[in-house]
């Protein structure tokens, strides 16, 4: 039988640029939502949250429209010497953060909230400036908050699909992550290759969440005073 | 430029308003004492700038806030000590104390690392982490890292009220040792008259978010709006030093300006600066020095004023001794049957004394 590493590595390498790439988005993101008192508060958070909801396909379709040739952000980056988003890997990831920004965006909301605001006012008194406070008390506080965040994107997006599909195809090497090549397997009735994927992926997810808890609960413990 | 602490802050917080004008001694202590909700945390916050309202604000001729500027909570040369020591729990006992210290220019920094540790006595507790530490331990590290901001005033919000009765004695002498070592303001919020008599140099009283009246201790404590409001705890506070000690029976007199007191002998050497505080319902009045008493302090006084106390059948009666004022706490009966009435010379019976050692 012959074996395609391809997509494994490829899923890898996108869930990897979108974890990175979501921990410097949704941090402000998160940050923001868990400080600000303001009217339109509630309808931030709902508009993030709608990936959660939304089929992938939708998202996909509209992004698809925005990062096509006749889309604003399309046209950006064709005038810009970047060529067009869509069917490229840079397009799949540009889909995946989006795809996964709740999943960022909540647990570090959440552990910026449990904070409090006392802590960052001891700071201030002890004169660190605001973002002082922030890098040097907010951040270290919501370590639990970080580590699901980045457990939970990276998770979700090996696991993505129909995104996947509307805004890359499925070109080898490029676009072809582990989902679809399960998918591509079961189609040609390649049944022991669709196997072998989909039994990893199984206990690589079966592992990461497990790891999540333990390692969530042993800092639950150790934060309490 | 004028000296001390200036402030004023006027605003309405949801369906609290506050409106105060203080101006506080440049040293010492001050203490804004009141019920909870008398807007007493909320000034101390407005003072750190950890609420931003409208209001004037000068610490010894720097303007801090004023119409056109408000300088912000980390540009302000204070300290504040939170009634939760706030300790952060990522961080080590040291990285706690290093925490402000670092942050603070070397040129600036009056206060060195070790001075803190040793006042504070936390040297032993400097590779814990927060976790590890007890109540008044704690306390006493969030006093320390405050101090090593070597601040120009240092604000506490009732340090105290969260720990257990043996950790306030444990922390308190530091408190009372502090008040000798630094020479920078410190405004003490609390709602505990033990704390105002053991600490207070000056006094504010504050009622529904407004300021019911403030001066030095002893007169403001001797003034008859407040004590209305102390219940059992009203009376007064009088400055002292030891006189003459009486060994075979145990007594030392405790000599304040214009009179003495006879209290129980602490060991206290003559000369020795200790403060008494006399309870108004331990001071009785009779128009006549009466032998056959087993009340050992009986003091010629004079009567200054005669209020209504928050019982309807009870009056109290400031009289004073000499410089210094008592307070008595009498029923309106007693007041009528002895026809007390202002300038009459009286004697001041007292039966009990609390003598407060400082530091």
């Amino acid at each position: 039988m012959n074996f395609d590493w391809q997509p494994v590595i490829l899923s890898i390498k996108l869930a990897s640029f979108t974890t990175i790439t979501l921990l410097f988005v949704a941090t402000p993101i998160a940050w923001w939502l868990s400080r600000t008192r303001v009217w339109y508060k509630q309808a931030l958070a709902a508009v993030v949250a709608l990936p959660l909801v939304l089929p992938p396909t939708v998202l996909g379709f509209y992004l698809l429209l925005l990062l096509g040739p006749d889309g604003p952000v399309g046209q950006l980056t064709q005038s810009l010497g970047l060529g067009l988003l869509p069917f490229t890997f840079e397009g799949l990831l540009v889909a995946s953060v989006f795809y996964s920004l709740p999943f960022a965006v909540q647990p570090l909301q959440n552990a910026f909230e449990s904070i409090g605001q006392r802590p960052l006012e001891v700071a201030a008194t002890l004169r660190a400036s605001y973002w002082d406070r922030f890098l040097t008390v907010a951040v270290p506080l919501a370590r639990p908050g970080f580590l699901t965040a980045s457990v939970l994107v990276f998770a979700h997006t090996v696991g993505e699909f129909g995104v996947v599909l509307m805004i890359g195809g499925n070109i080898p090497g490029e676009t072809k992550v582990l989902s679809v090549a399960v998918y591509d397997h079961v189609e040609t009735l390649e049944y022991p290759q669709a196997h072998i994927l989909s039994a990893g992926m199984i206990g690589f997810s079966f592992l990461v969440l497990l790891a999540l808890y333990v390692v969530n609960g042993r800092l639950h413990r150790g934060n309490h005073l | 430029m004028s000296d001390g602490i200036v402030a004023r802050f006027k605003t309405r917080l949801g369906g609290f308003s506050l409106d105060v004008n203080l101006q506080l001694p440049g040293r010492g202590v001050s203490v804004l004492f009141g019920h909870s909700g008398s807007g007493k945390t909320t000034t101390l916050r407005c003072i750190a700038g950890l609420e931003k309202v409208p209001g004037e604000l000068s610490v010894n001729g720097s303007v801090w806030q004023d119409e056109n500027q408000f300088l912000p909570v980390h540009r302000r040369p204070l300290a504040y000590v939170f009634q939760e020591a706030s300790l952060f729990p990522h961080l080590s006992v040291r990285r706690n104390l290093e925490y402000g210290y670092k942050r603070v220019v070397p040129e600036q920094r009056i206060i060195s690392f070790d001075q803190a540790v040793h006042w504070l006595g936390v040297k032993s507790l400097l590779q814990r982490t927060p976790d590890r530490l007890s109540g008044g331990e704690r306390q006493r590290v969030a006093v320390a890292r405050a101090l090593l901001t070597s601040p120009k005033v240092l604000l506490m919000d009732e340090p105290l009220a969260a720990l257990d009765l043996r950790s306030k004695n444990e922390i308190l002498p530091y408190l009372e040792d502090l008040h000798d070592t630094l020479s920078i303001p410190v405004i003490y919020v609390t709602h505990s008259a033990d704390e105002v008599a053991r600490l207070a140099d000056y006094l504010v009283v504050m009622d529904n978010g407004g300021i019911l009246t403030s001066g030095s201790l002893t007169e403001t404590l001797a003034s008859l709006n407040l004590p209305m409001k102390m219940g059992e705890e009203a009376g007064v506070v009088l400055e002292a030093v030891v006189g003459e000690r009486d060994e075979k029976w145990h007594l030392a007199r405790c000599d304040f300006p214009g009179g003495g007191l006879w209290a129980r002998d602490l060991g206290l050497p003559l000369g020795h600066r200790i403060r008494v505080r006399v309870l108004a319902r331990d001071v009785s009045l009779a128009t006549q020095a009466l032998a056959g008493t087993s009340i050992q302090n009986i003091l010629p006084a004079t009567i200054e004023q005669i209020s209504n106390d928050a019982h309807a059948g009870l009056a109290l009666v400031r009289i004073r001794i000499g410089e210094s004022p008592l307070l008595a706490r009498l029923t309106k009966r007693s007041v009528a049957a002895l026809n007390l009435e202002l300038g009459r010379s009286i004697w001041a019976q007292v039966k009990s004394v609390a003598v407060i050692e400082k530091g």
